[in-house]
C-alpha cells in the first residue's frame, strides 16, 4: 500500500521518505566530517588519553540512541542550556541526535580500518620521500574500503533509529516525521499494512544505498 | 669529515626505553661505494639503516650527512636524496607503474611516463607495468620496490635484506640491478645482509655490526681474508659468536 502510495506520488509519504533521507543524510555527513578525521587520528597517532578516548567510542557505539535522545532533549528544552537555539521537534534537532549516535561508530570503524593496514607501510612510504601528511592520506587511501564500511555502519545505525527522533522530533506530521516513527504510529493506530509497507520502503532505501556502496567498494578493489 | 664521505657517524647511540641497540663511535660511509653491513638478527643493521634515512633522530650523537650534521629535525629535500628498499616490499593497491611512479607523486613530478617506463625495462618488468602490484609473486614485487626507489634516482640507497626471501634467480638479478645502478650512476649503496657470500659478492667494504656495536669494518678482501677481529674471524667462517 505503500509503495503503491510512493510510487504514485502520494505527497505525504514522499514527504516522510525525503524527511528520512535528509535528516539521515545530513547527520551521516556531520559524522563523517567529523568522525573520520577522529579515527585517523586514533589510528596513526600515540597520544596521552587516546586509550581513554577509545573506550568512550567503545561505548558510544553500544549507547541506545534512545538514552541519546533524552540527553539531546534536555539540552534543547527551553530550560536546557541550548533551549534559545529553538531547535526542539525540529529537523534540526533529529540531525543533532543522529550525528551523536553516528559519530562513535563512523569514528571507530574508520580506526580499526586505519590500524588494519600493515604498520610498517607508514615507514615504507616515509622512506620514500613522504612528509608526515601525504604518509597519513597514503594510509588512509589504503583503508578506504574498511572507511566505507564505517560509513555504511553509520548510516546503517541511523536510518533504522527511531528512540531519539521520536524523542527530539516529536513526530510531527508535515515537519518531524520520519519512516520509523511513521511506522511507530501506524502500528499503534493498528494499521499493521501500512506500518509493514512503510518498513519495506525503509529497507528498499538501505538496499539501495548499500547495493550503491557496494558497487563503488567493488569497483575500487578491481582497480 | 673527510672529502668523499657521504656519511659521518660520530657517538652515535640509539636507545629503546632501558634498551641500547645501537653504539657506533665511528663511522664513515664514501661516495660512490658499496658498503656491507653484516651481523646476527637483532645487532642493529636496520636500526642503522632507519638512523641512515633520517627516519628517526639518533638518541644521542650526530649523524653527518654531506657534511651537515643532523640530530631532530631533518629537512625533506635532505631526506628525499637518500631511499631505502626494505625486506618485506609493502606495495600499495593500484598498478604496478602506480607504485614506481609513486615516490615521483610525492614530489609533485609529473613527467614521469618515460622515466617509470626506463625504471621498469631495467628491473625486467616492462610487461607487468599495468597489473595490480598485488598479484605479483615474492621476487616480482621486491623488482618492483627497487624500482620505485631507483626511480627516484638517490644519491644514497639503503638495502635492508631485500633479497632474504627470494630464490637464486631473483637473489642474482637484484644484485646485478644494484651493482649496474652503483657502477654506472655512483650511487652509494649501504647493503645489509645476513648472507655473507652476497656481502663478498657486491661490497667494496663490509662492517660487521654485533649488539649494537661496529666490531670491525674494512675493504672486502681484508675483511674475509685478515680480520683483525677473532669475533670477525669467526663471524666469517661461520661459526656462532653471538
Amino acid at each position: 500500500m505503500a509503495l503503491q502510495r510512493l510510487f504514485t506520488g502520494d505527497p505525504e509519504l514522499l514527504g516522510i521518505v525525503l524527511l528520512s533521507l535528509r535528516v539521515s543524510g545530513t547527520a551521516l555527513l556531520l559524522s563523517t566530517l567529523l568522525g573520520i578525521p577522529l579515527g585517523v587520528v586514533l589510528g596513526l597517532k600515540r597520544f596521552l588519553g587516546r586509550r581513554a578516548v577509545i573506550a568512550l567510542l567503545y561505548t558510544g557505539m553500544g549507547f541506545p540512541p534512545v538514552v541519546v535522545g533524552l540527553v539531546v532533549y534536555l539540552l534543547l528544552s527551553h530550560s536546557g542550556p541550548l533551549g534559545s537555539l529553538g531547535w526542539l521537534f525540529t529537523p534540526k534537532a533529529m540531525v543533532l541526535a543522529q550525528t551523536i549516535i553516528a559519530l562513535p561508530v563512523v569514528a571507530g570503524f574508520t580506526m580499526a580500518a586505519i590500524l588494519g593496514v600493515e604498520p610498517a607501510l607508514r615507514t615504507q612510504i616515509l622512506a620514500l620521500g613522504a612528509t608526515d601528511w601525504q604518509a597519513a592520506w597514503t594510509v588512509v587511501r589504503q583503508a578506504h574500503t574498511g572507511i566505507v564500511v564505517a560509513l555504511v555502519a553509520g548510516f546503517g545505525s541511523i536510518i533504522s533509529e527511531v528512540g531519539a527522533v521520536m524523542l527530539v522530533g516529536g513526530n510531527i506530521a508535515g515537519s518531524t516525521r520520519v519512516l520509523t516513527t511513521a511506522i511507530v504510529l501506524e502500528t499503534r493506530r493498528g494499521n499493521f499494512e501500512l506500518g509493514l509497507a512503510l518498513g519495506l520502503v525503509l529497507l528498499l532505501i538501505a538496499l539501495l544505498l548499500n547495493g550503491l556502496v557496494l558497487w563503488l567498494q567493488g569497483r575500487s578493489i578491481e582497480r | 669529515m673527510n672529502a668523499g664521505e657521504v656519511f659521518r657517524l660520530e657517538q652515535v647511540r640509539k636507545v629503546y626505553g632501558q634498551r641500547e641497540v645501537l653504539a657506533i663511535e665511528e663511522l664513515a660511509i664514501f661516495q660512490g661505494e658499496i658498503l656491507g653491513l653484516v651481523g646476527p638478527s637483532g645487532a642493529g643493521k636496520s636500526t642503522l639503516l632507519r638512523l641512515l634515512n633520517f627516519l628517526e633522530p639518533p638518541t644521542f650523537g650526530r649523524i653527518y650527512f654531506q657534511g651537515v650534521g643532523y640530530n631532530g629535525h631533518v629537512p625533506l629535500p635532505v631526506r628525499r636524496r637518500i631511499t631505502t628498499v626494505f625486506q618485506r616490499p609493502l606495495l600499495l593497491e593500484g598498478t604496478v607503474a602506480y607504485n614506481v611512479a609513486y615516490g615521483l607523486h610525492l614530489r609533485g613530478r609529473r613527467d614521469f611516463r618515460e622515466r617509470v617506463a626506463e625504471i621498469l625495462e631495467r628491473v625486467g618488468l616492462s610487461a607487468l607495468a599495468g597489473e595490480r602490484a598485488h598479484t605479483l609473486s615474492g621476487g616480482e614485487a621486491q623488482r618492483v620496490a627497487l624500482a620505485r626507489a631507483l626511480v627516484l634516482e638517490p644519491e644514497v640507497l639503503l638495502l635492508d635484506e631485500p633479497t632474504a626471501n627470494l630464490d637464486p634467480y631473483h637473489i642474482a638479478l637484484l644484485e646485478e640491478i644494484v651493482c649496474r645502478q652503483n657502477r654506472e650512476r655512483g650511487t652509494t649503496i649501504v647493503w645489509v645482509t645476513h648472507n655473507v657470500f652476497q656481502a663478498r659478492r657486491v661490497a667494496h667494504r663490509v662492517g660487521l655490526l654485533l649488539s649494537g656495536q661496529l666490531v670491525e669494518i674494512a675493504e672486502t678482501e681484508a675483511f674475509f681474508e685478515r680480520p683483525r677481529d677473532p669475533r670477525t674471524a669467526a663471524f666469517v667462517r661461520g661459526e656462532m659468536v653471538y
